[in-house]
Protein backbone atom coordinates (compact mmCIF):
# COMPACT_ATOMS: atom_id res chain seq x y z
CA UNK A 1 0.00 0.00 0.00
CA UNK A 2 2.70 2.59 0.82
CA UNK A 3 4.82 1.48 -1.76
CA UNK A 4 1.91 2.28 -3.87
CA UNK A 5 1.36 5.61 -2.65
CA UNK A 6 5.23 5.95 -3.31
CA UNK A 7 4.72 5.37 -6.43
CA UNK A 8 2.22 7.52 -7.53
CA UNK A 9 4.11 10.20 -5.79
CA UNK A 10 6.93 9.55 -7.44
CA UNK A 11 5.06 9.73 -11.26
CA UNK A 12 3.28 13.17 -9.98
CA UNK A 13 6.39 14.76 -8.51
CA UNK A 14 7.26 13.63 -12.40
CA UNK A 15 4.97 14.82 -14.36
CA UNK A 16 4.74 18.43 -12.34
CA UNK A 17 8.91 18.82 -12.70
CA UNK A 18 8.90 17.93 -16.71
CA UNK A 19 5.63 20.28 -17.05
CA UNK A 20 7.87 22.91 -14.99
CA UNK A 21 10.43 22.15 -17.01
CA UNK A 22 8.01 22.61 -20.48
CA UNK A 23 7.03 25.60 -19.19
CA UNK A 24 10.09 27.39 -18.97
CA UNK A 25 11.26 26.30 -22.56
CA UNK A 26 8.02 27.89 -23.98
CA UNK A 27 8.38 30.66 -22.40
CA UNK A 28 12.35 31.12 -23.16
CA UNK A 29 11.16 29.93 -26.91
CA UNK A 30 8.70 32.51 -27.32
CA UNK A 31 11.05 35.34 -25.80
CA UNK A 32 13.28 35.02 -28.76
CA UNK A 33 10.59 35.13 -31.21
CA UNK A 34 10.15 38.84 -31.12
CA UNK A 35 13.65 39.75 -30.41
CA UNK A 36 16.93 39.29 -33.14
CA UNK A 37 18.78 37.40 -34.89
CA UNK A 38 15.49 36.86 -36.99
CA UNK A 39 16.42 33.74 -39.30
CA UNK A 40 14.30 33.94 -42.23
CA UNK A 41 16.08 31.66 -44.18
CA UNK A 42 15.90 28.63 -41.51
CA UNK A 43 12.20 29.50 -40.97
CA UNK A 44 11.44 29.07 -44.70
CA UNK A 45 13.53 26.11 -44.64
CA UNK A 46 11.14 24.82 -41.46
CA UNK A 47 8.15 25.40 -43.70
CA UNK A 48 9.09 23.54 -46.51
CA UNK A 49 10.08 20.82 -44.61
CA UNK A 50 6.64 20.39 -42.62
CA UNK A 51 5.07 21.31 -45.98
CA UNK A 52 6.58 19.04 -48.12
CA UNK A 53 6.65 15.88 -45.64
CA UNK A 54 3.22 16.42 -44.87
CA UNK A 55 1.19 17.66 -48.10
CA UNK A 56 0.84 14.09 -49.57
CA UNK A 57 -0.16 12.52 -46.39
CA UNK A 58 -2.89 15.39 -45.90
CA UNK A 59 -4.18 15.28 -49.36
CA UNK A 60 -5.14 11.57 -48.94
CA UNK A 61 -6.60 12.26 -45.57
CA UNK A 62 -8.56 14.53 -46.52
CA UNK A 63 -10.16 13.02 -49.77
CA UNK A 64 -10.91 9.81 -47.67
CA UNK A 65 -12.26 11.63 -44.98
CA UNK A 66 -14.78 13.99 -46.83
CA UNK A 67 -15.58 10.88 -48.77
CA UNK A 68 -16.74 8.57 -46.01
CA UNK A 69 -18.50 11.52 -44.47
CA UNK A 70 -20.65 12.14 -47.57
CA UNK A 71 -21.20 7.94 -47.48
CA UNK A 72 -22.70 7.65 -43.71
CA UNK A 73 -24.54 10.89 -43.41
CA UNK A 74 -25.63 10.53 -46.96
CA UNK A 75 -27.70 6.68 -45.69
CA UNK A 76 -28.61 8.41 -42.24
CA UNK A 77 -29.69 11.59 -43.76
CA UNK A 78 -32.18 9.18 -46.69
CA UNK A 79 -34.08 8.15 -44.23
CA UNK A 80 -35.57 11.82 -43.36
CA UNK A 81 -35.20 13.03 -47.15
CA UNK A 82 -32.51 14.85 -46.10
CA UNK A 83 -29.69 13.86 -48.51
CA UNK A 84 -29.39 17.62 -50.26
CA UNK A 85 -28.07 18.53 -46.64
CA UNK A 86 -25.06 16.04 -46.86
CA UNK A 87 -22.92 18.71 -48.45
CA UNK A 88 -23.73 21.39 -45.59
CA UNK A 89 -22.39 18.18 -43.12
CA UNK A 90 -19.49 17.56 -44.99
CA UNK A 91 -18.21 21.52 -45.15
CA UNK A 92 -18.96 21.88 -41.38
CA UNK A 93 -17.15 18.75 -40.04
CA UNK A 94 -14.52 19.21 -42.18
CA UNK A 95 -13.76 23.07 -41.79
CA UNK A 96 -14.74 23.15 -37.59
CA UNK A 97 -13.14 19.84 -36.62
CA UNK A 98 -12.01 16.84 -38.80
CA UNK A 99 -9.65 19.76 -41.19
CA UNK A 100 -7.83 20.61 -37.91
CA UNK A 101 -7.53 18.04 -36.00
CA UNK A 102 -6.74 15.05 -38.40
CA UNK A 103 -3.99 17.67 -40.33
CA UNK A 104 -2.14 18.31 -36.68
CA UNK A 105 -2.37 14.67 -36.03
CA UNK A 106 -1.12 13.76 -39.62
CA UNK A 107 1.79 16.47 -38.99
CA UNK A 108 2.33 15.52 -35.40
CA UNK A 109 3.20 11.85 -36.76
CA UNK A 110 5.43 13.47 -40.28
CA UNK A 111 7.21 16.41 -38.89
CA UNK A 112 6.53 16.33 -35.13
CA UNK A 113 8.02 13.15 -35.14
CA UNK A 114 11.21 14.32 -36.97
CA UNK A 115 11.54 17.42 -34.91
CA UNK A 116 11.94 15.46 -31.92
CA UNK A 117 14.60 12.89 -33.52
CA UNK A 118 16.52 15.89 -35.51
CA UNK A 119 17.40 17.97 -32.15
CA UNK A 120 17.46 14.64 -30.10
CA UNK A 121 20.29 13.40 -32.24
CA UNK A 122 21.91 16.67 -32.06
CA UNK A 123 21.49 16.62 -28.15
CA UNK A 124 23.63 13.11 -28.00
CA UNK A 125 26.04 14.06 -30.70
CA UNK A 126 26.91 17.23 -28.98
CA UNK A 127 25.86 19.22 -31.32
CA UNK A 128 23.73 21.18 -29.27
CA UNK A 129 26.51 21.98 -27.11
CA UNK A 130 28.48 22.77 -29.97
CA UNK A 131 26.13 25.77 -30.60
CA UNK A 132 26.29 26.75 -27.17
CA UNK A 133 30.33 27.25 -27.33
CA UNK A 134 30.11 28.84 -30.64
CA UNK A 135 27.76 31.21 -28.67
CA UNK A 136 24.56 30.71 -30.62
CA UNK A 137 21.46 30.20 -28.15
CA UNK A 138 20.64 26.49 -29.13
CA UNK A 139 16.42 27.96 -28.39
CA UNK A 140 16.45 30.68 -30.65
CA UNK A 141 18.24 29.06 -33.59
CA UNK A 142 16.76 25.29 -33.38
CA UNK A 143 13.30 25.83 -31.42
CA UNK A 144 12.14 29.21 -32.52
CA UNK A 145 11.86 28.39 -36.22
CA UNK A 146 10.51 25.07 -36.13
CA UNK A 147 7.63 27.10 -33.82
CA UNK A 148 7.33 29.27 -36.56
CA UNK A 149 6.99 27.45 -38.98
CA UNK A 150 4.70 24.95 -37.38
CA UNK A 151 1.94 27.81 -36.80
CA UNK A 152 2.35 29.39 -40.05
CA UNK A 153 2.06 25.89 -42.14
CA UNK A 154 -0.83 23.96 -40.22
CA UNK A 155 -3.56 26.76 -41.41
CA UNK A 156 -2.35 26.53 -44.76
CA UNK A 157 -2.32 22.53 -44.40
CA UNK A 158 -5.57 22.65 -42.86
CA UNK A 159 -7.01 25.18 -45.78
CA UNK A 160 -5.99 21.96 -48.63
CA UNK A 161 -7.69 19.87 -46.33
CA UNK A 162 -10.79 21.39 -45.95
CA UNK A 163 -10.60 21.66 -49.31
CA UNK A 164 -9.98 18.44 -50.65
CA UNK A 165 -12.76 16.85 -48.24
CA UNK A 166 -15.23 18.65 -49.15
CA UNK A 167 -14.41 17.64 -52.98
CA UNK A 168 -14.01 14.35 -51.63
CA UNK A 169 -17.43 14.54 -50.39
CA UNK A 170 -18.85 16.00 -53.30
CA UNK A 171 -17.50 12.97 -55.82
CA UNK A 172 -18.70 10.69 -53.33
CA UNK A 173 -21.94 12.37 -53.11
CA UNK A 174 -23.11 13.57 -56.40
CA UNK A 175 -20.88 10.76 -58.81
CA UNK A 176 -21.36 8.01 -56.55
CA UNK A 177 -24.86 8.42 -55.07
CA UNK A 178 -26.41 10.89 -57.20
CA UNK A 179 -26.86 13.46 -54.87
CA UNK A 180 -27.57 16.65 -57.20
CA UNK A 181 -24.42 19.13 -57.66
CA UNK A 182 -26.80 22.22 -56.93
CA UNK A 183 -27.78 21.21 -53.79
CA UNK A 184 -24.61 19.71 -52.45
CA UNK A 185 -22.89 23.46 -53.14
CA UNK A 186 -26.17 25.62 -52.24
CA UNK A 187 -26.38 24.13 -48.88
CA UNK A 188 -22.89 24.16 -48.10
CA UNK A 189 -22.47 27.62 -49.10
CA UNK A 190 -25.72 28.14 -46.59
CA UNK A 191 -24.75 26.54 -43.67
CA UNK A 192 -20.95 26.90 -43.56
CA UNK A 193 -20.02 30.55 -42.67
CA UNK A 194 -16.59 31.72 -43.12
CA UNK A 195 -15.97 32.07 -39.37
CA UNK A 196 -16.17 28.26 -39.47
CA UNK A 197 -13.00 28.18 -41.56
CA UNK A 198 -11.48 31.07 -39.58
CA UNK A 199 -12.00 29.22 -36.08
CA UNK A 200 -10.97 26.30 -37.63
CA UNK A 201 -7.94 27.82 -38.66
CA UNK A 202 -6.85 29.34 -35.40
CA UNK A 203 -7.10 25.61 -33.86
CA UNK A 204 -4.97 24.54 -37.06
CA UNK A 205 -2.28 27.31 -35.89
CA UNK A 206 -2.57 26.46 -32.35
CA UNK A 207 -2.17 22.70 -32.88
CA UNK A 208 0.95 23.92 -35.24
CA UNK A 209 2.59 25.13 -32.28
CA UNK A 210 1.78 21.98 -30.29
CA UNK A 211 2.82 19.36 -32.49
CA UNK A 212 6.56 21.82 -33.23
CA UNK A 213 7.25 22.66 -29.73
CA UNK A 214 6.40 19.48 -28.26
CA UNK A 215 8.34 17.78 -30.73
CA UNK A 216 11.72 20.41 -30.10
CA UNK A 217 10.97 20.09 -26.64
CA UNK A 218 11.26 16.29 -26.54
CA UNK A 219 14.39 16.20 -28.51
CA UNK A 220 15.97 19.20 -27.00
CA UNK A 221 15.43 17.30 -23.67
CA UNK A 222 16.63 13.60 -25.10
CA UNK A 223 19.41 12.04 -23.20
CA UNK A 224 20.91 8.32 -23.33
CA UNK A 225 22.11 7.71 -26.70
CA UNK A 226 20.18 6.31 -29.73
CA UNK A 227 17.65 4.79 -27.68
CA UNK A 228 17.02 8.08 -25.80
CA UNK A 229 16.20 9.36 -29.54
CA UNK A 230 13.96 6.48 -30.88
CA UNK A 231 12.02 7.08 -27.19
CA UNK A 232 11.97 10.89 -27.39
CA UNK A 233 10.66 10.37 -30.61
CA UNK A 234 7.41 8.34 -29.77
CA UNK A 235 7.02 10.11 -26.67
CA UNK A 236 6.52 13.70 -28.99
CA UNK A 237 3.98 11.47 -30.83
CA UNK A 238 2.03 10.70 -28.45
CA UNK A 239 2.73 13.48 -25.62
CA UNK A 240 1.64 16.26 -29.00
CA UNK A 241 -1.54 13.96 -30.28
CA UNK A 242 -3.10 13.80 -26.65
CA UNK A 243 -2.77 17.41 -26.34
CA UNK A 244 -3.96 18.15 -29.58
CA UNK A 245 -6.99 16.29 -29.05
CA UNK A 246 -7.55 18.31 -25.89
CA UNK A 247 -6.91 21.66 -26.54
CA UNK A 248 -9.23 20.81 -29.58
CA UNK A 249 -12.05 19.95 -27.11
CA UNK A 250 -11.21 23.14 -24.82
CA UNK A 251 -11.23 25.60 -28.34
CA UNK A 252 -14.41 23.91 -29.51
CA UNK A 253 -15.92 25.05 -26.53
CA UNK A 254 -14.44 28.63 -26.25
CA UNK A 255 -15.74 29.05 -30.18
CA UNK A 256 -19.22 27.46 -30.97
CA UNK B 1 44.22 32.46 -16.54
CA UNK B 2 41.62 29.86 -15.84
CA UNK B 3 40.85 28.95 -11.83
CA UNK B 4 39.32 26.31 -10.74
CA UNK B 5 38.26 26.83 -6.90
CA UNK B 6 37.12 23.31 -5.25
CA UNK B 7 35.12 22.78 -7.31
CA UNK B 8 32.18 19.97 -7.05
CA UNK B 9 30.40 17.77 -9.84
CA UNK B 10 28.18 14.76 -8.70
CA UNK B 11 25.85 12.35 -11.41
CA UNK B 12 23.38 11.40 -9.36
CA UNK B 13 25.34 9.29 -6.81
CA UNK B 14 29.15 9.20 -8.81
CA UNK B 15 30.73 11.85 -7.95
CA UNK B 16 32.96 12.53 -10.44
CA UNK B 17 34.54 16.57 -9.44
CA UNK B 18 35.70 15.83 -6.02
CA UNK B 19 36.73 19.43 -4.18
CA UNK B 20 38.68 19.94 -7.47
CA UNK B 21 41.71 23.14 -7.39
CA UNK B 22 43.58 24.14 -10.88
CA UNK B 23 44.56 27.30 -12.23
CA UNK B 24 45.63 27.25 -15.84
CA UNK B 25 48.21 30.06 -16.92
CA UNK B 26 47.63 32.80 -19.96
CA UNK B 27 49.54 31.99 -22.74
CA UNK B 28 50.96 28.43 -22.43
CA UNK B 29 49.35 25.04 -23.53
CA UNK B 30 48.47 22.90 -20.05
CA UNK B 31 47.51 19.38 -20.75
CA UNK B 32 45.75 17.60 -18.65
CA UNK B 33 45.98 13.44 -18.65
CA UNK B 34 43.85 10.80 -16.82
CA UNK B 35 42.43 7.78 -16.83
CA UNK B 36 39.33 7.32 -19.58
CA UNK B 37 36.06 7.93 -17.35
CA UNK B 38 38.06 10.12 -14.78
CA UNK B 39 36.12 12.96 -15.39
CA UNK B 40 37.70 15.25 -18.61
CA UNK B 41 35.48 16.02 -20.59
CA UNK B 42 33.65 17.15 -17.72
CA UNK B 43 36.16 19.20 -16.48
CA UNK B 44 37.01 21.04 -19.78
CA UNK B 45 33.03 21.31 -20.15
CA UNK B 46 33.07 22.98 -16.56
CA UNK B 47 35.38 25.84 -18.41
CA UNK B 48 33.52 26.99 -21.00
CA UNK B 49 29.82 26.91 -18.80
CA UNK B 50 28.28 23.98 -20.53
CA UNK B 51 28.34 22.15 -17.12
CA UNK B 52 27.59 23.89 -13.92
CA UNK B 53 29.50 22.88 -10.63
CA UNK B 54 27.30 21.80 -7.29
CA UNK B 55 29.87 23.91 -5.81
CA UNK B 56 32.99 25.74 -6.34
CA UNK B 57 34.03 28.62 -8.50
CA UNK B 58 35.16 28.64 -12.03
CA UNK B 59 37.12 32.31 -13.00
CA UNK B 60 37.90 32.98 -16.45
CA UNK B 61 40.65 35.86 -15.67
CA UNK B 62 38.41 37.99 -13.54
CA UNK B 63 35.32 37.01 -14.09
CA UNK B 64 33.38 34.15 -12.17
CA UNK B 65 31.45 31.94 -14.38
CA UNK B 66 29.24 29.74 -12.48
CA UNK B 67 27.15 32.66 -11.27
CA UNK B 68 26.74 33.91 -15.38
CA UNK B 69 23.02 34.42 -16.83
CA UNK B 70 23.10 33.18 -20.71
CA UNK B 71 24.24 36.52 -21.92
CA UNK B 72 27.48 36.88 -19.35
CA UNK B 73 27.69 33.42 -20.71
CA UNK B 74 27.95 34.05 -24.17
CA UNK B 75 29.97 37.02 -23.84
CA UNK B 76 32.78 35.18 -22.06
CA UNK B 77 32.47 32.10 -24.83
CA UNK B 78 33.30 34.36 -27.33
CA UNK B 79 37.03 33.99 -26.28
CA UNK B 80 36.65 30.39 -26.65
CA UNK B 81 37.23 27.43 -28.80
CA UNK B 82 36.38 24.00 -28.41
CA UNK B 83 37.27 21.00 -30.12
CA UNK B 84 34.78 18.29 -28.62
CA UNK B 85 35.98 14.91 -28.06
CA UNK B 86 33.57 13.60 -31.12
CA UNK B 87 34.33 16.96 -33.45
CA UNK B 88 30.21 17.16 -32.76
CA UNK B 89 30.18 18.78 -36.27
CA UNK B 90 27.08 20.08 -37.66
CA UNK B 91 25.49 16.95 -39.74
CA UNK B 92 22.63 19.01 -41.43
CA UNK B 93 25.85 21.12 -43.22
CA UNK B 94 28.68 20.77 -45.16
CA UNK B 95 32.25 20.47 -43.89
CA UNK B 96 32.38 24.41 -45.63
CA UNK B 97 29.25 25.57 -43.92
CA UNK B 98 30.51 23.91 -40.29
CA UNK B 99 33.60 26.06 -40.70
CA UNK B 100 32.36 29.18 -41.71
CA UNK B 101 29.48 29.07 -39.28
CA UNK B 102 31.44 30.82 -36.32
CA UNK B 103 32.37 33.67 -38.79
CA UNK B 104 28.68 33.72 -40.46
CA UNK B 105 27.20 34.00 -36.97
CA UNK B 106 29.88 36.84 -35.10
CA UNK B 107 31.82 38.40 -37.97
CA UNK B 108 30.56 40.95 -40.69
CA UNK B 109 32.70 39.34 -43.44
CA UNK B 110 31.21 38.79 -47.31
CA UNK B 111 30.95 35.47 -48.49
CA UNK B 112 33.83 35.62 -50.84
CA UNK B 113 36.01 36.50 -47.74
CA UNK B 114 34.40 33.69 -46.14
CA UNK B 115 35.29 30.91 -48.35
CA UNK B 116 38.84 32.23 -48.53
CA UNK B 117 39.03 31.88 -44.68
CA UNK B 118 37.41 28.53 -44.67
CA UNK B 119 39.29 27.27 -47.62
CA UNK B 120 42.88 28.63 -45.24
CA UNK B 121 42.00 27.16 -42.06
CA UNK B 122 41.12 23.27 -44.15
CA UNK B 123 44.51 23.54 -45.71
CA UNK B 124 45.84 24.12 -42.08
CA UNK B 125 44.85 21.02 -40.48
CA UNK B 126 45.41 18.98 -44.07
CA UNK B 127 41.82 18.68 -45.38
CA UNK B 128 42.15 21.17 -48.54
CA UNK B 129 39.19 21.10 -51.16
CA UNK B 130 36.18 19.36 -48.95
CA UNK B 131 34.06 22.04 -48.43
CA UNK B 132 31.57 20.32 -50.05
CA UNK B 133 31.44 16.88 -48.70
CA UNK B 134 29.10 16.35 -45.60
CA UNK B 135 30.24 15.36 -42.07
CA UNK B 136 28.81 11.67 -42.49
CA UNK B 137 31.63 11.12 -45.46
CA UNK B 138 34.48 11.59 -43.56
CA UNK B 139 36.63 9.70 -41.51
CA UNK B 140 36.30 9.79 -37.50
CA UNK B 141 39.84 11.83 -38.11
CA UNK B 142 38.75 13.68 -40.83
CA UNK B 143 36.28 14.85 -38.81
CA UNK B 144 38.02 15.87 -35.79
CA UNK B 145 40.45 17.73 -38.12
CA UNK B 146 37.44 19.99 -39.71
CA UNK B 147 36.19 20.60 -35.46
CA UNK B 148 39.45 22.00 -35.12
CA UNK B 149 39.29 24.06 -37.60
CA UNK B 150 35.82 25.15 -36.98
CA UNK B 151 37.18 25.91 -33.01
CA UNK B 152 40.09 28.47 -34.50
CA UNK B 153 37.70 30.01 -37.19
CA UNK B 154 37.52 32.88 -34.75
CA UNK B 155 40.96 33.47 -33.18
CA UNK B 156 39.68 32.47 -30.23
CA UNK B 157 42.18 33.38 -27.00
CA UNK B 158 41.47 29.99 -25.37
CA UNK B 159 40.94 27.12 -26.82
CA UNK B 160 39.79 23.52 -25.56
CA UNK B 161 40.85 20.71 -27.12
CA UNK B 162 39.22 17.40 -25.75
CA UNK B 163 41.21 14.37 -26.96
CA UNK B 164 42.54 16.30 -30.58
CA UNK B 165 44.78 13.34 -31.72
CA UNK B 166 42.90 10.35 -29.96
CA UNK B 167 42.18 8.20 -33.68
CA UNK B 168 44.52 9.78 -35.49
CA UNK B 169 47.53 8.05 -37.65
CA UNK B 170 51.11 8.76 -35.71
CA UNK B 171 51.92 10.91 -38.79
CA UNK B 172 48.41 13.25 -38.24
CA UNK B 173 49.12 13.00 -34.45
CA UNK B 174 52.61 14.80 -35.08
CA UNK B 175 51.00 17.31 -37.68
CA UNK B 176 48.21 17.80 -35.03
CA UNK B 177 50.97 18.63 -32.52
CA UNK B 178 52.60 21.03 -34.52
CA UNK B 179 49.18 22.60 -35.72
CA UNK B 180 48.37 23.23 -31.54
CA UNK B 181 52.53 24.43 -31.15
CA UNK B 182 52.09 26.62 -34.33
CA UNK B 183 48.42 28.44 -32.89
CA UNK B 184 49.94 29.44 -29.66
CA UNK B 185 52.64 30.87 -31.44
CA UNK B 186 51.12 32.91 -33.91
CA UNK B 187 48.09 33.72 -31.46
CA UNK B 188 49.89 33.97 -28.14
CA UNK B 189 46.69 31.47 -27.18
CA UNK B 190 46.20 29.56 -24.06
CA UNK B 191 45.60 25.92 -24.86
CA UNK B 192 44.01 23.58 -22.25
CA UNK B 193 44.38 19.88 -24.36
CA UNK B 194 43.19 16.37 -22.97
CA UNK B 195 45.33 13.60 -24.15
CA UNK B 196 46.09 9.94 -23.73
CA UNK B 197 49.28 10.26 -25.81
CA UNK B 198 52.27 10.63 -24.02
CA UNK B 199 54.42 11.45 -26.61
CA UNK B 200 52.22 14.17 -27.87
CA UNK B 201 51.77 15.78 -24.54
CA UNK B 202 55.67 15.89 -23.40
CA UNK B 203 56.18 17.91 -27.40
CA UNK B 204 53.59 20.46 -26.78
CA UNK B 205 53.31 20.70 -22.70
CA UNK B 206 54.40 23.86 -21.15
CA UNK B 207 52.23 21.95 -18.02
CA UNK B 208 51.15 18.98 -17.37
CA UNK B 209 48.00 17.93 -14.68
CA UNK B 210 46.80 14.69 -13.49
CA UNK B 211 43.03 14.04 -13.18
CA UNK B 212 42.56 11.32 -10.73
CA UNK B 213 39.86 10.43 -8.13
CA UNK B 214 38.33 13.52 -9.08
CA UNK B 215 40.78 15.80 -7.97
CA UNK B 216 44.53 17.09 -9.67
CA UNK B 217 47.04 15.00 -7.84
CA UNK B 218 49.45 16.78 -10.06
CA UNK B 219 50.61 19.60 -12.03
CA UNK B 220 54.17 20.74 -13.20
CA UNK B 221 56.08 21.05 -16.23
CA UNK B 222 57.10 18.28 -18.28
CA UNK B 223 60.49 17.41 -16.90
CA UNK B 224 59.07 17.81 -13.32
CA UNK B 225 55.96 15.84 -13.89
CA UNK B 226 57.35 12.68 -15.65
CA UNK B 227 59.43 12.51 -13.27
CA UNK B 228 56.72 12.33 -10.51
CA UNK B 229 56.70 10.18 -7.73
CA UNK B 230 52.55 10.09 -7.70
CA UNK B 231 52.12 6.21 -8.18
CA UNK B 232 49.38 6.85 -11.17
CA UNK B 233 51.59 9.21 -12.81
CA UNK B 234 54.44 6.72 -12.82
CA UNK B 235 52.01 3.82 -13.70
CA UNK B 236 50.93 5.90 -16.87
CA UNK B 237 54.25 7.22 -17.85
CA UNK B 238 55.73 3.86 -17.90
CA UNK B 239 52.94 1.94 -19.50
CA UNK B 240 53.45 3.57 -22.69
CA UNK B 241 57.15 4.51 -22.66
CA UNK B 242 58.06 0.70 -21.98
CA UNK B 243 55.87 -0.48 -24.59
CA UNK B 244 58.29 0.35 -27.00
CA UNK B 245 61.61 -1.30 -25.88
CA UNK B 246 59.97 -3.95 -24.87
CA UNK B 247 59.11 -4.83 -28.65
CA UNK B 248 62.24 -3.39 -29.44
CA UNK B 249 63.90 -6.70 -27.48
CA UNK B 250 61.47 -8.82 -29.36
CA UNK B 251 62.47 -7.79 -32.66
CA UNK B 252 66.31 -8.15 -31.78
CA UNK B 253 65.58 -11.45 -30.41
CA UNK B 254 64.10 -12.33 -33.58
CA UNK B 255 67.35 -11.73 -35.25
CA UNK B 256 69.55 -13.12 -32.97
N1 LIG C 1 25.83 14.20 -18.70
C1 LIG C 1 26.21 13.20 -17.87
N2 LIG C 1 25.30 12.57 -17.11
C2 LIG C 1 25.67 11.58 -16.29
N3 LIG C 1 26.93 11.15 -16.14
C3 LIG C 1 27.89 11.71 -16.86
C4 LIG C 1 27.58 12.78 -17.77
N4 LIG C 1 28.72 13.16 -18.36
C5 LIG C 1 29.70 12.39 -17.85
N5 LIG C 1 29.21 11.52 -16.95
C6 LIG C 1 29.99 10.56 -16.17
O1 LIG C 1 31.12 11.21 -15.65
C7 LIG C 1 32.26 10.38 -15.73
C8 LIG C 1 33.37 11.12 -16.42
O2 LIG C 1 33.06 11.28 -17.78
P1 LIG C 1 34.02 12.00 -18.81
O3 LIG C 1 33.34 11.97 -20.11
O4 LIG C 1 34.43 13.31 -18.28
O5 LIG C 1 35.28 11.02 -18.83
P2 LIG C 1 36.67 11.25 -19.56
O6 LIG C 1 37.69 11.41 -18.52
O7 LIG C 1 36.53 12.33 -20.55
O8 LIG C 1 36.88 9.84 -20.27
P3 LIG C 1 37.44 9.52 -21.74
O9 LIG C 1 38.92 9.58 -21.66
O10 LIG C 1 36.96 8.13 -22.00
O11 LIG C 1 36.84 10.52 -22.67
C9 LIG C 1 31.83 9.12 -16.44
O12 LIG C 1 31.71 8.10 -15.48
C10 LIG C 1 30.50 9.44 -17.04
O13 LIG C 1 29.66 8.33 -16.94
MG1 LIG D 1 36.37 12.47 -22.54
Amino acid sequence: MFKLINIIGLSITKILSEMGRMVLLFIETLSWVFRPPYRPFLIVKQLEFVGVKSTLVVIITGLFTGGVLALQTYYGFKMFSAESLVGATVGLSMTRELGPVLTGLMVTGRAGSAMAAEIGTMRVTEQIDALSVLAVNPVEYLIVPRVIAGVIMLPILTVLSDFLGIAGGYFVGVNLLGISSGAYINKLIQYVDLSDLYNGLIKAACFGLILAFVGCYKGYTTSGGAEGVGKATTQAVVMASAMILVADYFLTALMF
Amino acid sequence: MIRLVDVEKSFGTQKVLNHLNLEISNGKITVILGRSGEGKSVLLKHIIGLMRPDSGEIWIDDQEITGLKPRGLKEVRKRFGMLFQEAALFDSMTVGDNVAFPLREHTRKDEAGIDKLVSGLLREVGLEGIEEKMPSQLSGGMRKRVGLARALALNPEIVLFDEPTTGLDPVMTDAIGDLILETKRKFDITAVVISHDIALSAKIADELAMLHEGKIVEKAPPGAFFNSSVPVIKKFVNVQKFSLPSRDDELANHHD
